[in-house]
């Protein structure tokens, strides 16, 4: 166990969990709250072999890292609001294309440059739709340092199993906070490696045709199969097409090889959930307030329990409908103006007995906060 | 092997206008890879959008066609990941100079062992003609109905100051000339750009009075003259050709080994 507890922040905990599920190449542009992954990762890859860069900015890194996957490596950038939307071009061309990477998203206020320096969450639906056309996309999130370590190796390990980007929200009170964690021992979390075609030099290799389980093997740049990359439709060679057949079956691909497994992506945790009337559907920093607030009242018998998502994108409807379905309100503890409240209302039975608690003022939403406007669904005054 | 081994056939027809200049540049830098006998699965062609950077489905290399402007950061990440790989990138002058231009300084300034080509028709072929960065003023475009206000690039001159360390200019007239020009590019260890005058008839040469593909290769032969030629030296308006730095400087990807061996070091 030597070395394996620290004490460390959120974003160092990010840059554990990308060294423990392999991550070999790093491209990034500074800024705030993210900055400390590109700082950790610039000394901690060469340590073994890996490769960082510095780029010109957000949009040349996430370039940089689709270069990078695709000779094998596996690739992460970080970045924050500003950043995060100079990149969506380039996500949408790592959907298009199927290329696996990992982009961290440390939130800030935004739009614009917004609050550098304090919490928000509210890039949640720009992780979802940011790039343009229909695409479907993988967004995990995590509450604490452990949980943090953890999805970002599954942030790695869902790249690589459905060959796409995946997005990892976190946000600056996460990133920034310092607490406890134990880094697990190698072999303790699973790790997914690429899928690379067993097919011989002189066989036609097709690099977008995929197996009967859904999943595409993939061939290295510089290895024994050449083959096209592109952004433009295109066949299962890689070659351009605009045949109405072809363009239909791809853009269903992309969508279905996500939305098909959902539940299989789903990352989610309860919290005292089992008999709750009253239940605070939360994640990333907001659910540490909503965790404290309703174990402080279950001391004192409210049936509050919290449904933390630890996956928004694909959203876990089933679940949360599943979860919710006898609580008589749901309260949606976010720090932005409703956007996973629009998800759970439209998954829950009575979307009227949903409602907000959220903050949007840079300010981390307390359990106080929380509790002002439970007390008012519950009838009992403030 | 012959230039058809080169192709993929399959991709065939192209999409180029009859008389483009980028089929002839495409000649010459097949038969540069041809002359250095390069490996095919040691080769790398990376190109943003354009009607230049369709070039890099056409050939039977691994291939990466991305977005406009953004080949060279796309090929900086393969280069850095697997520095034995030859990475040649072909661009519009526009993909590389407009929407592609910070960070074609920047990989210049890096010094990354790539293959930089200009394929500069002064024109946004692929769009319909629009004026590109290096139109210059005086120049009839769609998106300059009155003529182009716009100073334009001096590519060469940018490459340079941006820290390039091989820098060259030829024509798509000039295809032989390319060929050895692009061989010595390939060869050399760093940041290589080669500006290669191309031509756009459809879309440049009718609205510009420079006539069809045949008057506007004319032009080409013309209006360049070799760096320390008699015609030069009399008429230093012409725009010069060959090879303007060819300079040995630390090269990127084995700087970043140097500092891979010391962290591995620092952490035993
Ligand atoms: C982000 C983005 N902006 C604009 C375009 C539209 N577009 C495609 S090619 C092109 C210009 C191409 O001109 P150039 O790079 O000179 O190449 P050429 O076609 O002349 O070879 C433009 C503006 C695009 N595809 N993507
Ligand atoms: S539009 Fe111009 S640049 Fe494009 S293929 Fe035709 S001639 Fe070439
Ligand atoms: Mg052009």
């Amino acid at each position: 166990m030597k070395n394996k507890i620290k004490f460390i922040q959120g974003n160092e905990a990010c840059v554990e969990g990308a060294l423990y599920a392999g991550i070999d190449f790093f491209a990034g542009y500074p800024i705030t709250p993210s900055t400390e992954i590109m700082e950790h990762l610039a000394r901690r890859l060469p340590e073994r072999g890996g490769k960082f860069i510095q780029m010109e900015d957000e949009i040349a890194s996430m370039c940089a890292i689709i270069g990078a996957s695709l000779t094998g490596r596996k690739s992460m950038t970080a970045t924050s609001g500003p950043g995060f939307s100079l990149k969506q071009e380039a996500i949408g061309y790592a959907c298009m294309t199927e290329i696996p990477c990992v982009i961290a998203n440390v939130q800030r206020g935004g739009p614009s440059t917004g609050n550098p320096t304090h919490v928000s969450q509210g890039d949640v639906n720009q992780a979802r739709w940011g790039t343009h056309g229909d695409h479907s996309i993988i967004a995990l999130t995590a509450s604490n340092h452990q949980d943090v370590f953890a999805m970002t190796v599954d942030a790695f390990n869902l790249a690589e199993t459905y060959r796409t980007p995946v997005i990892l929200l976190l946000d600056e009170a996460v990133g920034h906070m310092r607490e406890k964690l134990i880094v697990p021992e190698e072999g303790e979390l699973e790790i997914v490696d690429r899928l690379r075609t067993a097919l011989g030099r002189d066989v036609d290799y097709h690099p977008y045709l995929p197996r009967e389980d859904g999943r595409l093997p993939m061939s290295d740049f510089g290895g024994e199969h050449r083959f096209n990359v592109t952004g433009l439709f295109h066949d299962m060679w890689g070659f351009p097409s605009n045949n109405p057949k072809v363009i239909n079956e791809l853009l269903r691909h992309l969508v279905d090889k996500i939305e098909n497994n959902v539940q299989a992506i789903t990352r989610y945790k309860e919290h005292c959930l089992d008999d709750a009337e009253y239940i605070l559907v939360s994640y990333g920093s907001s659910a540490r307030s909503a965790i404290h607030l309703a174990k402080s009242r279950r001391n004192r018998g409210e049936k509050i329990g919290v449904l933390e998502l630890q996956s928004l994108w694909p959203f876990p409807t089933e679940l949360v409908r599943e979860k919710c379905s006898n609580a008589k309100a749901v309260l949606v503890v976010e720090m932005n103006m409703g956007q996973v409240l629009a998800q759970v209302k439209a998954a829950v039975e009575k979307p009227d007995r949903v409602f907000l608690a959220n903050r949007i003022d840079g300010k981390l939403i307390t359990p106080s906060d929380i509790k002002k406007l439970l007390r008012v669904i519950q009838g009992r005054g403030v | 092997m012959a230039i058809q081994d080169y192709l993929r056939q399959r991709y065939f027809p192209h999409m180029w206008c009859p008389g483009c200049g980028h089929g002839t540049i495409l000649n010459s830098l097949l038969r540069a890879i041809e002359e250095l006998e390069i490996e095919k699965n040691d080769l790398v062609i990376t190109s943003g959008i354009g009607c230049s950077a369709r070039i890099s489905g056409y050939v039977d290399f691994h291939s990466l066609h991305t977005m406009h402007g953004r080949a060279l950061p796309c090929a900086t990440g393969v280069k850095l990941s697997r520095p034995h790989l030859n990475v040649i990138v072909p661009m519009g002058d526009g993909d590389a100079l407009a929407i592609g231009g910070n960070h074609f300084i920047h990989a210049a300034r890096r010094n990354i062992d790539i293959t930089a080509i200009v394929m500069n028709n002064r024109i946004y072929g692929m769009t319909g003609g629009q004026f590109s960065p290096l139109s210059g003023p005086g120049v009839n475009a769609t998106t300059a109905p009155y003529k182009t206000i716009d100073n334009s690039f001096d590519t060469v001159k940018l490459a340079i100051a941006a820290g390039a360390s091989f820098v060259a200019r030829s024509t798509a007239y000039h295809a032989q000339e390319s060929t050895d020009i692009l061989k010595k590019a390939i060869q050399h260890k760093g940041f290589s750009v080669v500006e290669i005058l191309s031509q756009c008839p459809t879309h440049y040469g009718r609205k510009n009075k420079e006539g069809d593909a045949a008057s506007m290769l004319e032009f080409h032969k013309k209006n360049t003259a070799r760096i320390g030629s008699k015609a030069l030296e009399k008429n230093p308006d012409l725009t010069p050709r060959g090879i303007f730095v060819d300079v040995d400087t630390p090269e990127y990807c084995a700087e970043y080994e140097k500092i891979i061996a010391v962290a591995s070091k620092e952490k035993m």
